[in-house]
């Protein structure tokens, strides 16, 4: 698929580099494609291929250096901190180690989720509200009886699945995930990631997953290869 | 407490969960701003001691302007002045009555092995007038030679011992080798260079001391005329008397000056006064140490907040929650801690030491100026997170 800015994301020409003088190292090689709405794409390479550069050039966490990138309609290159911070709050992020907060219980860590979209204004705000769709969120995921529970009593695919429950809670247009596998046994990975695609699904969100899990392979719309910085392979699985 | 932060913030309370979270971290932090805030409490009262113990004398007399001489910075130091310069100030129509004071220090044995230094204070019988009006009864029967009232506040004494003391069952000591005799008490507190106080006529007071003349006492008392300005006549006395050599002030100003000089100027005071920046000083050290380790702590969630949409607003709102809970949460069992000390301070020295509504509120306002300032530097540490690292 070629450049087209409708796409939820849409990237051409877009090339990076880590580094300054002679230290100054390419990342990305000129790279092109758009991903369509609703769909769960798969980013895959070896270590160090550029995956998890690409993640956090389409995550508006780095500065776009050269290209185009398009993101939910809106151009990056060039794009100031206050339209990244906006643009981020309709992404959702899962990381590989879920990265949720040790200090907050379950309910709590997806509650932020929702709270990243209020004013701060006390009256503009429904608490309730926010709590029960953290909570209904957590049932969907089979956590209804570690609502109150600290990450520290959680299990790994428990947490993994607070961290999906946080990214997916405010129905964001797309999610990011990186290695979202990598810390679970099997058979929880591929749960996880079925319940992701199954509520991705049900809620029009548009998923891209960084994994070296070839079991996800199956779930996939699109497959993207990616090497030394190269897009050197594009696979639509029958 | 969380569901209250919550209707206040209007969003969680991440800093009070963050700080609650490692609660012995937390009772660590509260326990180190208010041990600061005990230190600057300590200086405080110290120095409201110091303050309150330096305007106690003053509180001996009526009196309306003070002359003294060029020299003098307080009650106690300075020259003499000469007993015809109350003569002349009697000469200026708004001034209504003179008296001499003699003010010096003696020691009073009050057992064998302890004495207690007490400031003595002389003034003529006829001179009633210039004693505030609550000592006035006891002042009158000083009019017999060598007797004296003594402070019920001076250090050594016991209650006992005071509760005892009437013209008819007075307590006979040694001064000077003359046989003085307490007839009574009075109640004015003891200093930081005095033990109490002892009042006695003036009489009394130059039979003590022979070699002092009665006609160059320490200071001299004035009241002016019903009506009259002191302020004007202050400008008045300043065009008969010699101001180089006599220092010429209303008593409240000669109070005032004494004040400021035992804070500013004598080493007690200078010290008292390091001694609050310095407790304020390590107050934002601990604050800053306790938030800024938190910060570093909590980089990765902070950094993951930022990668959700999180603006800089949140992150600064966090730590100045937490700046406020430690500064709120650290103040009160400091105020407690401090009435203990307080309490000890009053009972072993004597001292005019009190914990005021206005002292607990410049230190509340001060721990939360302080703890607001730790924050702000803290929050240099919120820069290193950053959300691309987390991938």
């Amino acid at each position: 698929m070629t450049y087209t800015p409708h796409s939820p994301i849409s990237v051409s020409g877009l090339s990076h580099w880590f580094g300054e003088g002679e230290t100054r190292k390419q990342a990305i090689f000129d790279i092109d494609f758009a991903i369509k709405k609703g769909s769960l794409t798969v980013l895959m390479g070896p270590s160090g291929s550029g995956k998890t550069t690409m993640l956090t050039l389409m995550g508006c966490l780095r500065d776009v250096q050269k290209g185009q990138l398009s993101l939910l309609g809106h151009e990056l290159h060039g794009a100031d901190e206050t339209m990244k911070i906006m643009l981020r709050r309709r992404l959702g992020f899962i990381f590989q180690a879920h990265n949720l907060h040790e200090s907050l219980t379950a309910t709590q860590n997806v509650l932020m989720g929702l709270q990243v979209h209020q004013s701060g204004v006390r009256a503009t705000v429904d608490v309730e509200q926010q709590n029960k769709a953290a909570r209904h969120i957590l049932s969907l995921l089979g956590l209804e009886d570690r609502l109150d529970y600290m990450p520290a009593h959680l299990s790994g695919g428990q947490k993994q699945r607070v961290a999906i429950a946080r990214a997916l809670v405010a129905s964001p247009d797309i999610v990011f995930a990186d290695e979202p596998t990598a810390a679970l046994d099997k058979d929880t990975g591929l749960t996880v990631v079925k319940l992701l695609k199954e509520l991705g699904e049900k809620r029009g969100i548009t998923t891209v997953m960084v994994t070296h899990d070839n079991r996800i392979l199956q779930l996939a719309d699109r497959i993207l290869t990616m090497d030394e910085g190269h897009l050197v392979d594009e696979v639509v699985p029958a | 407490m969380t569901r209250f932060l919550t209707w206040v913030l209007g969003r969680l309370p991440i800093g009070w969960l963050q700080l609650t979270h490692n609660k012995g971290r937390f009772a660590a932090a509260l326990a180190g701003v208010a041990f600061a805030n005990v230190l600057v409490f300590v200086q405080l009262g110290m120095m409201g001691a110091l303050t309150g113990s330096t305007l106690q004398p003053y509180q001996l007399f009526e009196a309306d302007i003070l002359i003294s001489s060029s020299d003098s910075k307080s009650l106690t130091e300075g020259g003499n002045v000469a007993r015809v310069h109350m003569l002349n100030a009697l000469a200026v129509p708004e001034v209504a009555s003179a008296a001499p004071v003699y003010i010096s220090m003696v020691d009073w044995r009050v057992q064998e092995d302890q004495t207690s230094a007490l400031q003595l204070v002389g003034l003529p019988i006829e001179a009633i007038d210039f004693m505030a009006p609550v000592l006035r009864p006891q002042f009158l029967q000083l009019a017999l030679p060598d007797t004296a009232l003594i402070d019920r506040k001076t250090r050594g004494g016991t209650e006992v011992f005071f509760n005892s003391l009437s013209p008819e069952t007075p307590a006979v000591f040694e001064m000077k080798n003359r046989q003085i005799k307490l007839i009574g008490t009075l109640q004015n507190g003891a200093g930081f260079s005095a033990d109490g106080n002892l009042v006695m006529s003036d009489q009394s007071v130059l039979r003590l001391s022979p070699s002092r003349s009665s006609g160059a006492p320490d200071h001299i008392l004035l009241q002016v005329q019903p009506g009259a300005s002191i302020d004007r006549t202050v400008e008045l006395l300043k065009q008969v008397l010699p101001t180089e050599t006599l220092k010429i002030r209303s008593f409240a100003k000669a109070a005032a000056d004494e004040q400021a000089y035992q804070t500013s100027e004598k080493p007690v005071g200078i010290i008292f006064g390091f001694g609050t920046v310095i407790g304020v000083l390590v107050g934002i050290v601990i604050v800053y140490q306790v938030l800024s380790t938190d910060v570093a702590d909590h980089l990765k969630e902070y950094a993951t907040f930022k990668a959700m949409g999180f603006g800089e607003g949140f992150f600064l709102s966090i730590i100045f929650e937490e700046a406020i809970i430690l500064a709120v949460f650290g103040f009160f069992p400091s105020v407690l801690a401090a009435a203990g000390i307080y309490h000890l301070l009053v009972l072993k020295s004597g001292l005019p030491v009190e914990l005021t509504l206005a002292s607990g509120l410049m230190v509340f306002i001060g721990t939360l100026a302080a703890c607001a300032l730790s924050g702000t530097i803290a929050t240099r540490r919120l820069a290193h997170a950053d959300p691309a690292d987390l991938f």
